[in-house]
């Protein structure tokens, strides 16, 4: 647990989440101004919006209909969760080390009837800046929060799952709703 | 609506997919599900359409050459909810004749609706992969029981949960 990650800033407004097929979520998000209070109110309502959406694990802003490389992650107490830094917001993050490639099942709230095989790195290296104080930082994580990074980062970049898909038939109708 | 169900098959070679696309699109077809594989060399595809009469559709597709292609009007169809547990069924083993039948009695006997199948012969190694939804709860006495329909057949099988996380 790294303290300072932690998302400690205004209250947010719950913003509607978008669906493919969406333009916002195959275009590769504008670097942000993480000092920049809208950006911050961004973050904020990232935060909230997650914060409703019972099992939402992580929300990019693309999600949201904005354009933008933020996103909202917390993992806290996912059974498939080892290392978790709490409620955070990173900005303009980047993968700079990746391992431990393991393929798994993930599904996304913007794709709400499919679910892909996807292979993630079981523990990654982020570079990233925090909205608000624009400080930068490396965050090293591994298992669920490592793959929900990756998820939120291939948002940013205009990324869906199904762009990562193993195969023509490792894609499922989604059984479960949450 | 005019909703069909059709299915292609004949012996594989480059272009099938396109060809068949093609021949569909010009009478005004819109592909919605469809899946595609070889088996043992046959170019297998099954596809649901919207758009034109079964007699439309057929028309179109008599023109592709040495296919066997079927086509039939279907109601369309809610995808059913089960509500119930994402399940992956594996057997592998050395093949004999009932494995399938077998194997798909017991999940059916569970009260398991089997949404996705492979079955591969490779050599003389028999595999079977099964997507299942299981009524909740389900899952250990169906493995007991799978366990022993297993061993009946001299196969190896495993019950494992899908699980998918949604992120």
């Amino acid at each position: 647990m790294t303290a300072s990650v932690t998302w400690d800033g205004p209250e947010g407004t719950v913003r509607p989440v978008v669906t493919a097929p969406a333009t916002v979520l195959s275009t590769i998000g504008d670097e942000v101004d993480p000092a920049d209070p809208a950006i911050v109110q961004l973050a904020a309502d990232l935060v909230a919006t997650m914060r409703v959406a019972p099992g939402c694990v992580g929300l990019a802003a693309p999600q949201v209909g904005v354009g933008a490389q933020i996103f909202a992650v917390d993992v806290t107490g996912h059974p498939k969760a080892a290392t978790t830094h709490g409620t955070f917001v990173l900005c303009n993050a980047k993968v700079i080390e990746a391992s431990r490639w393991k393929a798994g099942r993930e599904g996304c709230m913007s794709v709400p009837d499919l679910t892909g095989d996807v292979k993630r790195a079981g523990r990654v290296v982020v570079s990233a800046m925090l909205p608000g104080s624009g400080e930068t930082i490396e965050m090293t994580t591994d298992a669920f929060e490592a793959r929900a990074l990756q998820h939120e980062i291939d948002h940013c970049d205009g990324k869906l799952f199904l762009d990562r898909v193993a195969g023509a038939h490792a894609i499922y109708q989604r059984k479960v709703y949450l | 609506m005019h909703e069909l169900a059709i299915t292609v098959i004949g012996p594989d070679r480059t272009g099938i997919v396109a060809d068949v696309a093609e021949a569909l699109a010009g009478v005004g077809a819109n592909l919605t599900d469809s899946t595609m594989t070889r088996l043992r060399g046959h170019f297998t595809m099954t596809l649901v359409c919207t758009g034109p009469t079964a007699e439309e559709a057929s028309a179109a597709l008599t023109s592709l050459t040495g296919l066997v292609t079927s086509v039939r009007s279907v109601e369309p169809e809610d995808e059913v909810k089960t509500g119930g547990e994402p399940y992956v069924v594996s057997v592998h083993g050395a093949d004999r004749l009932g494995i399938v039948a077998a194997v798909t009695r017991v999940v059916a006997g569970a009260g398991g609706n089997i949404t996705d199948l492979s079955t591969r012969l490779a050599g003389s190694l028999y595999v079977l992969l099964a997507e299942v939804d299981l009524p909740t709860g389900s899952a250990d006495e169906l493995a007991e029981q799978l366990a022993v329909a297993a061993a009946e057949l001299g196969v190896e099988v495993t019950l494992r949960r899908a699980e998918s996380e949604i992120l």
